[in-house]
Order: structure tokens, then C-alpha cells, then sequence
């Protein structure tokens, strides 16, 4: 690959929350790193400079949790289409979860997967293998093999260990080799057969409930077992008050524990099912107002110390169909920094939080590279306009799934430029 | 008359006026079944489809002679012979049957809110005769016209309903329209059978059976259905009938002139005892009666001459 021009980004507001960084000024990428940074900077002569005028300059998003549905499901989305749709959306690095078809349960996957993004994609691409083989809850995968070709973490995502001793083990031997253990944490027995957060309007609609109490249950247990374990445990998609002050308590515990909430959880609650919307069933499941409020302060206080999208991109097939029987999940990548935005303009956290819990956290969780503008560091860079207005449009996503659960939704703000490794991987168009 | 909607999806948001113009042309139309020739021309040249996704004996005879009586062409689809076990979408049925220009569909679906969905993706008229554990609105009204005949009235009657709320749809739509008509709604059963937050639906909570039953005005029995044995929701049906059933005992620390009504068919010896099922309190025929006359409105109203 020949380098790319060197980029000089001009006159930005500098966000790094690593360093605390937060002045206008200059940004040189040159050979795929972060040059220098600060002040005034001189261009090399064949650079190119870009005005960044009332725009921030932050290190590139990172997401801890999406669905690039390749291998398997490439009607949804393929490696190409889902990076793409990421780059869109300000990220440089997203973390693909492991429900694929074959699972992502083996070298041969995970090096599959590195291989087509290294090819198609328009960002980084670290899988997260899958904690037992085919999601089958029964035995242990082989996460050294994992590790080695590249996992940076294990999950079952969508499918949660129901076994206590097998996910004991699993935390004890993943913590072997570094690899953090991500859990979606759900009691199964308690949310089977559930449409939607049980509460009034799951009763309106006569629709089965899942009590919030079915995420709360499995996420103190799972907590629990990161205490006994010692291993490195950080819970996927948070979605109400009780997992909330479960991880606060473990995290005063001293235990090796962090969590991610998602966007869908921070704008909607569950009245916006409003008259059976499948563009706003997930798994978790949109919960009460009261549950978006402490979720909501958790991320703002960072004891929720990432946002992930859940990108969970589906196709009609699984949504134009009777809500009962939709597929949970929605789309996350092109809309996640406009949700943020939103909080940053309700005072909720300031421009500087908003970066790390997009990009400095997700890296520092997982030890990734990036979440920084320190020079040396990789250029990996997103220019974002706070004040862009635009409105969603399911038909122009990157994606190829149009289930968003933010379609016609005005948006303040939005990423204009993205570089991944020096090179540009999105520029919105005039 | 007419209603100012196209579709009868469920009751929430159907106003008091619309549902006395409801009730009041249901009236007007009793008439024609006492008639010798049980026939009138007024929906000559529609046609209905009656489009059951779930088995229903009751309601689509029902909404059958409704619609004959009015003169309109039925045709009738079920689950075992439609295209549903071959894999079709809902929408793509419905697309279908909406290439051959029927004037209405009445839809029975195990999901609740797919008349919804039917809705927002075809153009024709839609009455939901059951959703899941949604809404059955042409229950809630044949069943408002049932007190309103016994009782004169609607506004500031006491109605319990005891049984499985939590899985009724016509719980859902009696509660509903007897709210928005004046009505108080006590409901009584087995806990796990009240779902979550069931006082938001706007009804109190009675704590036992002789609660529910004291000064209510009328009471209506839901079925229980057997299936919830095997989810565990109650431990014997022997139980269930000695807690949560209506016997002879309790009707007579019921006021005098309470009605009782089951919306059917009754599992007798269950929720109900036979000696109340058939005796003077019992409205459950006439709440059949009413059913044909209610659905014969309700075509009426939204694909009649007068339709909007």
C-alpha cells in the first residue's frame, strides 16, 4: 500500500481526553501516525490541508460492539458495507462479535474476518471470539488459538452462558491470556418468550415482557463471578438503573469490571414501541424512562465507561413482519455520534467526555490502539461538525439494512471527515 | 352515521361518541335478524375476506352472517388453507389478497399488533377480531351493547372482570371502551395471571373474590385456557374453579340485579358453575345475539353507502 498525502487538519478544537487536551490548533498526519500536534504547524508541501474551523478534531471512534454479519448473514451486512457504514459515522476501529455463520469460534473465522477487512474494510476491524464453540453454552473455545490470530476479547454475545461453572471457567482461563470476557447478561429463564421491557406499555400493547429484572439478575452474577474469578469482565449493552448499581458496587469492590451502553438506550424508552415499531426491538429491550435517566447518569458520571453501538443491522426479512415475531436489533454506526451530540447539547457531558466514552475508554478497555491524538499514536482521526443539522434517512445509511430506530430524527451534529491510518475512509460531500 | 376512521383496529382511541353511533346503529339493525328473510341489500357488491390466522369458530360465524345479512360476498381464509404454512409473509398474503380489490378484511392473528402492521402496508378497510393478547374490539362493543341493553346505561356502572387478564384481549378492549364510556373496572384472578402494571390499563385490583363481586353492577368471566397449565400459572384447575371461579354461593352476596356475561366458550365447572351460567343472570346468549348485530354496524359504518 503507498502511504498516503500527509494531512494537515487546520484550526480545530483538539479533543483528547487521554491528556486532557481541549485547545484549538493544528493536526499532522504523516505516514499513518499522528505527527505533531498543537499550535500552528507548517504543512509538508505536499500535504493536504484541511480547514477545520469551528469543527473538533478528536482521535478517531472506536466500538466496542457491532454485527458485520459476515460471514453468514451478508444480506444484512458484509465486512465492507458495515466498516463503511463505521466510517460514516466517525469510527476508525469496531470490535465484530462473534454470532456468524460459521461462528467466530476458531483461528480460521477470526483470520477470515481479518483478511476481508483488510481488503474491503474502511476501518479496523477486532473480532471478539466466541466463549464456547458454536455459542453452544457447553465447552470451552480455544482462546489462546483466538488470541493469537487476532481476537481481542470473548464474548457469547446473543446467546449468554446460562452455565455458571462453565462461564467460571471461561473467565478464569480467558484471563490466562489476556483476553477480557464481555458478557451479554441476560437470565434466559426469566426473559423467555419476551417482545418487550415489561411495564405499562407491554401490557397496552399485550405484548410479553422482559423485566429488567432478567438483565439484572445474569449481570450481578456475572459480576459476581469477575470477583471470584479476578478476570477481566465488561458487560455489553446496559440498559437500566438495576445493572447500573450492580457494576458501581462491583467497580467499589475493586473488581476488574467496566460496562457499555448503547445509543437506543440513552434517546428512546419503551413507550417509543409506540404501535409495534420493530425498528425498536433489541435485545436488551428499550426500558422504562426512569431506567434511560440512570443510564443516562451513569455514562455521564462514567461509571458506564463506554458507548457501543450494538449495530445490529437486519433486512425486511426479519422486520416487516408481525412484532412478535421481528428479530431484535437495530442499526447503531451512522447515528450513534448525533445521539451523543444530543446529550452533549442537554448539558449532559461536555465535548471532551463525549470523546473518551466514544474512543478513549473503548481503547483503554480492550487495549486497543488509538483512542488518542498523542503523536507517535496512529492516525486515526475523525473532524466533527457539533453544529451540522441533518435528519436520518434509513435509505441513505452505508449500512445495508435500513433498521434504525432513529429514521426521520433531527441530528445536531455529525462526523465530516474520518481517516483511518492517515488515509481519508469518509468525507461528507458538500 | 359513520365513523370518521377506515379501520376498527381496537378500541384505544375510539371515542365515546363513535362507539354510542356504534352502539346505536347496532340497535337499528337488530331488527333485521328478527325479520323472516334475514337479508338486506345495503353492502351488495362488497366483498369481506375473513382472513384467521388463528382458529376461531364463534367470532368468524359471527362476522360470516353479519356480512351476509347485509348482503355482502364473503370469502373466508384460514390457517390450514391459506398460504401461511408455505412460508408467505403476512404482507405478502395481504398484498394478495388485496390484488383481487376486496372492500374490507377482518383478520384474526396470534400476534398482537399484526392488524397494525396490516394497516400501514394495504389500502382497504380492516377490522381486528382478535391480536394476540392485544385487543378484540368487536368483542368490547357487542359486549358495551350488552350492559347498555341491560342496564340502560354505561356511565358509573361497576363492572369486575375475573379471570386471565393478562393474556385477554378482550379484557383489554372491554376495559378500554367501558372506561371511556364511564364505566369503573375491577379486575380479580390469580396474580400470575394480572399482568405488570395492570392498574395503568385503569382499573383497580380486587383482593379476593368477594370484593370483586360485592357491589359490582356486572361481571364478566374470562375463559381459562388450558395451556396455561402447562405454563405453569396456576397449580390445578380443581384450584383454580374453588378460588377463582362464580357459583351459586357468590351470586348470592352479589347485588340482586347483577349481570353476568362470558365472552365464551365457557369451560362450565371452571370459571363457571352451570347453575349460573344458565340462570336469570346470565346475558352470555344475548351477548351472541349482539355480536352479530355490533359486527353488522361496525360493516356498516366503514364500508356502507355513508362511509367517509
Amino acid at each position: 500500500m503507498s502511504q498516503p498525502r500527509p494531512i494537515l487538519l487546520k484550526g480545530g478544537r483538539l479533543l483528547c481526553p487521554a491528556s486532557g487536551t481541549d485547545e484549538t490548533g493544528d493536526l499532522l498526519l504523516e505516514r499513518g501516525a499522528i505527527a505533531a500536534l498543537g499550535g500552528e504547524l507548517d504543512a509538508p508541501a505536499d500535504a493536504e490541508i484541511i480547514d477545520c474551523t469551528g469543527k473538533w478534531v478528536a482521535p478517531g471512534l472506536i466500538d466496542l460492539h457491532v454485527h458485520l454479519r459476515e460471514p453468514g448473514h451478508e444480506y444484512k451486512e458484509d465486512i465492507a458495507s458495515g466498516t463503511a457504514a463505521a466510517a460514516a459515522g466517525g469510527f476508525t476501529a469496531v470490535c465484530c462479535m462473534p454470532n456468524t455463520e460459521p461462528v467466530n469460534d476458531s483461528a480460521a473465522v477470526t483470520e477470515m474476518i481479518l483478511e476481508r477487512a483488510r481488503k474491503a474494510g474502511s476501518c479496523r476491524v477486532y473480532p471478539v471470539g466466541a466463549i464456547t464453540p458454536g455459542l453452544g453454552g457447553k465447552a470451552l473455545s480455544q482462546m489462546a488459538e483466538l488470541r493469537d490470530a487476532g481476537c481481542v476479547a470473548v464474548s457469547d454475545d446473543g446467546h449468554p452462558v446460562s452455565d455458571s461453572r462453565l462461564l467460571r471457567r471461561a473467565m478464569e482461563y480467558a484471563s490466562g491470556f489476556g483476553l477480557p470476557v464481555i458478557c451479554h447478561s441476560e437470565e434466559l429463564s426469566l426473559s423467555a418468550g419476551g417482545a418487550m421491557h415489561e411495564g405499562p406499555t407491554a401490557t397496552a400493547l399485550g405484548l410479553p415482557g422482559i423485566p429488567a429484572e432478567a438483565e439484572v439478575a445474569a449481570v450481578e452474577r456475572d459480576l459476581t463471578l469477575a470477583g471470584l474469578t479476578g478476570a477481566r469482565v465488561h458487560i455489553a449493552h446496559i440498559s437500566c438503573a438495576g445493572s447500573v448499581a450492580a457494576l458501581k458496587r462491583a467497580q467499589e469492590a475493586g473488581w476488574a469490571v467496566s460496562g457499555e451502553t448503547a445509543p437506543h438506550y440513552l434517546a428512546l424508552c419503551d413507550q417509543d414501541v409506540g404501535e409495534y415499531d420493530t425498528h425498536r426491538k433489541m435485545n436488551p429491550p428499550l426500558r422504562s424512562a426512569a431506567d434511560r435517566e440512570a443510564v443516562r447518569q451513569a455514562l455521564a458520571s462514567g461509571v458506564i465507561e463506554a458507548l457501543a453501538t450494538d449495530h445490529a443491522p437486519h433486512s425486511v426479512l426479519e422486520k416487516e413482519v408481525e412484532f412478535g415475531f421481528a428479530a431484535f436489533g437495530v442499526t447503531g454506526l451512522e447515528t450513534a455520534l448525533g445521539i451523543m451530540l444530543e446529550l452533549v447539547n442537554q448539558h449532559l457531558l461536555g465535548p471532551l467526555a463525549l470523546i473518551d466514552r466514544m474512543s478513549a475508554a473503548p481503547a483503554r478497555l480492550l487495549g486497543l490502539p488509538g483512542g488518542s491524538l498523542a503523536a507517535g499514536g496512529p492516525a486515526d482521526v475523525v473532524v466533527i461538525d457539533p453544529k451540522a443539522i441533518w435528519y436520518v434517512d434509513p435509505v441513505k445509511m452505508r449500512s445495508k439494512s435500513a433498521n434504525t430506530a432513529f429514521a426521520g430524527r433531527r441530528m445536531p451534529g455529525r462526523a465530516v471527515l474520518t481517516v483511518c491510518g492517515g488515509k481519508v475512509t469518509f468525507r461528507l460531500e458538500a | 352515521m359513520s365513523l370518521k376512521r377506515r379501520n376498527m383496529l381496537g378500541l384505544y382511541g375510539v371515542s365515546a361518541e363513535e362507539i354510542t353511533t356504534v352502539l346505536d346503529t347496532a340497535e337499528s339493525l337488530k331488527e333485521i335478524s328478527a325479520r323472516p328473510i334475514k337479508k338486506v341489500p345495503t353492502l351488495r357488491g362488497k366483498t369481506i375476506v375473513h382472513f384467521f390466522y388463528e382458529a376461531s369458530t364463534r367470532t368468524r360465524t359471527s362476522f360470516e352472517i353479519a356480512a351476509k345479512r347485509l348482503s355482502a360476498d364473503t370469502v373466508s381464509l384460514s390457517a390450514s388453507t391459506s398460504s401461511i404454512t408455505k412460508g408467505e409473509t403476512l404482507i405478502d398474503t395481504a398484498k394478495n389478497l388485496l390484488a383481487m380489490s376486496p372492500d374490507l378484511i377482518v383478520m384474526r392473528h396470534s400476534q398482537s399488533g399484526a392488524p397494525q402492521l396490516l394497516a400501514r402496508h394495504i389500502p382497504c378497510s380492516i377490522i381486528n377480531a382478535g391480536d394476540g393478547a392485544h385487543e378484540h374490539p368487536s368483542q368490547g362493543l357487542l359486549d358495551l351493547l350488552t350492559i347498555r341493553r341491560a342496564k340502560g346505561r354505561l356511565d358509573g356502572l361497576k363492572v369486575s372482570i375475573i379471570g386471565d387478564i393478562t393474556h385477554s384481549r378482550v379484557a383489554r378492549s372491554d376495559i378500554i371502551g367501558l372506561n371511556t364510556m364511564g364505566s369503573q373496572v375491577t379486575v380479580y384472578g390469580p396474580r400470575t395471571l394480572l399482568p405488570p402494571a395492570v392498574e395503568t390499563l385503569g382499573v383497580s385490583v380486587a383482593g379476593s373474590m368477594d370484593e370483586a363481586i360485592h357491589d359490582a353492577d356486572v361481571i364478566i368471566m374470562l375463559r381459562v385456557q388450558q395451556e396455561r397449565l402447562t405454563d405453569v400459572l396456576f397449580p390445578t384447575l380443581r384450584e383454580y374453579a374453588q378460588r377463582f371461579g362464580l357459583g351459586l354461593k357468590h351470586m348470592k352476596a352479589a347485588k340482586p340485579d347483577v349481570v353476568i356475561m362470558h365472552p365464551g366458550p365457557i369451560n362450565r365447572g371452571v370459571e363457571l358453575s352451570p347453575e349460573v351460567a344458565d340462570g336469570p343472570w346470565s346475558l352470555i346468549l344475548d351477548q351472541v345475539a349482539n355480536g352479530v348485530a355490533v359486527r353488522m354496524a361496525l360493516l356498516y359504518l366503514l364500508i356502507g353507502p355513508e362511509a367517509s
